[in-house]
């Protein structure tokens, strides 16, 4: 069965969004990668970015598919992890940890109403398995 | 596999499921105005003979000669093996492979010829491969920008010395994307390295040898395009890598992105076409590589075997996102290049291009033995030159038919003071008495 911290919020095209502050940390959830199968290449957006809430920001390939990654909040993305460049795996191994993809330094003050909770993205991913 | 088209039940089925009455209906998101409203001016159908009848008169018209036609496409002799065995039902029939690994036979092929393309070039990968030279070369570009995100420039410098044709083709493609495409021009038919000012370029182009056959300096520009934070595209003839520095080995850390027709390696000029491109580059810029790349692994069992390693940003599935929506891959093409390479090897490829050189200068000597004419430029040439004769070039081409002479291709408008300017090439199939053949026409007009 696929993890779905509680701490976490979710967007309905299966990215995570962990907030510290004012920024804001982007993977996708456990059972994208399940679903993606193994991930060989993570194409990851340039520093200084701005990004607009559900825009295409960056690509994760696997050896079935390539799917595009949508930002879950409005901002500028600071931090890449470029780690993902020579060890893709890691997205698969540890979807919530080393696997993150970018941080946002988020210019709203709230996450929109449109994410998801753990609980509530849980019943969407049961819904699609179905 | 069969290939079996869908019947009217088939479309009803298809129709019905998606709650639409005609196919017609799929296209209504596209405005009435540039809809295509049949093809006037295409015949209906005709007979196989009459068909047979018509291709024949029509082939009939193409002028034959002594070729002395270079400009992108080349007489080169072809063995007679190398159509012999590309045109086996295997390799002539073979559709490329979407359940890619049920085909191990293409599969080699394209990884041989992969292997054999990096290996001229001097560079970590080679694609197969993109319709021709002047699409491969607007490939490169786009992939240029795509690859050099830190420039947030759209401005690509190509050399006036660049084959025309190739320009076109560049401008129709990239700069309706964007892409701000500026033409450096030529002093004395190469391109001023010193003079060009880089500021802001995300790349630029060279052709080694250029348009006119003259040799450019591709180390400097290379170099130089490095500390400006631009991309190196080197357009070359694969043919004349078996002498020239490979563009992996130009300047400080050579090309980046290497592209170039070929049909000097097996593909007969067939009055201009079909041809195949090549696209080659770094590891570092391979995901943006338009195509698909085959690689040899092993199999559970350990056996070798071929995959297709890399082919995510193929259009069937990226779709509106894949890197290029030019799928054809001109796949029979690369099979007779890569038996042709096979059958020469790296030291019939080194015969071949020193007798295209040793030809073209031969046959540069003699025809400027006569009073009326000259070199064009006074710079080192490979195996094509521009010579002036004095009098107006497309005229003069006629006169030369007459003699069964394919004299050059005239080069007004082409060039400054272009109007009695040609450009010549001589080939390892001409012979000395080609050549005489050739002077004779001239002097005797």
């Amino acid at each position: 069965m696929p993890d779905f911290p509680p701490d976490l919020r979710y967007a309905r095209t299966h990215e995570w969004v962990r907030v510290e502050g004012t920024r804001a940390t982007v993977g996708i959830s456990d059972y994208a990668q399940t679903q993606l199968g193994d991930v060989v290449y993570v194409e990851l957006p340039e520093i200084g970015t701005h990004v607009e809430f559900e825009s295409e920001i960056a690509v994760v390939e696997s050896v079935k598919a390539a799917s595009d990654i949508y930002a879950p909040v409005t901002g500028e993305i600071v931090d890449t992890n470029d780690e993902l460049d020579s060890a893709p795996e890691t997205v698969n191994a540890d979807p919530y940890g080393d696997g993150w993809f970018f941080v946002v330094e988020m210019s709203d003050d709230e996450l929109s109403s449109d994410l998801l909770t753990a609980e509530a993205y849980e019943v969407l991913c049961q819904e699609e398995g179905e | 596999m069969p290939f079996i088209p869908h019947t009217h039940a088939d479309k009803d089925s298809m129709l019905e499921t998606l709650g639409i009455a005609s196919t017609e209906e799929l296209f209504d998101e596209i405005p009435k105005n540039i809809q295509c409203d049949g093809l006037p001016d295409v015949p209906d159908g005709i007979s196989e003979m009459s068909m047979l009848r018509h291709m024949a008169e029509r082939a009939h018209n193409d002028t034959t000669g002594i070729c002395f036609l270079g400009a992108g496409c080349y007489d080169h002799y072809i063995p007679a093996a190398v159509w012999d065995i590309a045109s086996r039902g295997e390799f002539l029939t073979a559709y490329t492979p979407y359940q890619a690994e049920a085909s191990q036979g293409t599969l080699q092929l394209v990884y041989e010829f992969q292997t054999m393309l990096a290996s001229l070039t001097a560079m970590d990968v080679a694609n197969a491969s993109v319709y021709d030279g002047a699409s491969a070369l607007a490939e490169a570009i786009l992939m240029a920008v795509r690859v050099n995100r830190k420039s947030k420039s759209r401005r690509v410098l190509v050399p006036a010395s660049t084959h025309p044709f190739y320009l076109a083709t560049v401008k129709s493609i990239v700069t309706h994307q964007g892409i701000d495409v500026e033409i450096v021009p030529s002093v004395d038919g190469v391109t001023p390295i010193s003079d060009i000012d880089l500021d802001e370029a995300v790349a630029v182009v060279l052709q080694q040898p250029n348009f006119f056959g003259v040799l450019e300096d591709a180390d400097s520009l290379t170099t130089k395009a490095h500390e400006a934070g631009a991309l190196m595209i080197g357009v070359v003839n694969p043919m004349t890598l078996a002498l020239l520095k490979p563009p992996g080995d130009w300047g400080d850390t050579g090309a980046d992105i290497v592209c170039g027709d070929g049909q000097p390696l097996g593909i007969p000029m067939a009055s201009g076409g079909p041809s195949f491109g090549f696209l080659c580059t770094r590891m570092a810029h391979v995901r943006q590589l338009p195509g698909r790349i085959a690689g040899r692994t092993q199999d559970k069992d350990g056996n070798d075997g071929f995959v297709l390693t890399l082919q995510a940003r193929e259009q069937h599935i990226r779709r509106a996102k894949a890197t290029s929506n030019i799928c054809t891959n001109q796949g029979l093409l690369v099979t007779a290049a890569t038996i042709y390479m096979t059958l020469l090897g790296p030291q019939g490829l080194v015969e071949v291009a020193s007798a295209c050189v040793r030809n073209t200068h031969l046959l540069v000597d003699r025809l400027t033995s006569h009073p009326n004419v000259t070199k064009h430029f006074n710079t080192p040439f490979f195996h094509e030159c521009v010579l002036d004769f004095g009098e107006p070039a497309d005229k003069l081409q006629q006169k030369f038919l007459k003699h069964g002479i394919l004299g050059g291709h005239p080069l007004t408008g082409l060039i400054e003071k272009g109007e009695q300017s040609m450009l010549v090439c001589a080939t390892e199939a001409r012979s000395e008495q080609d050549i005489e053949r050739y002077y004779e026409a001239l002097e005797n007009g």
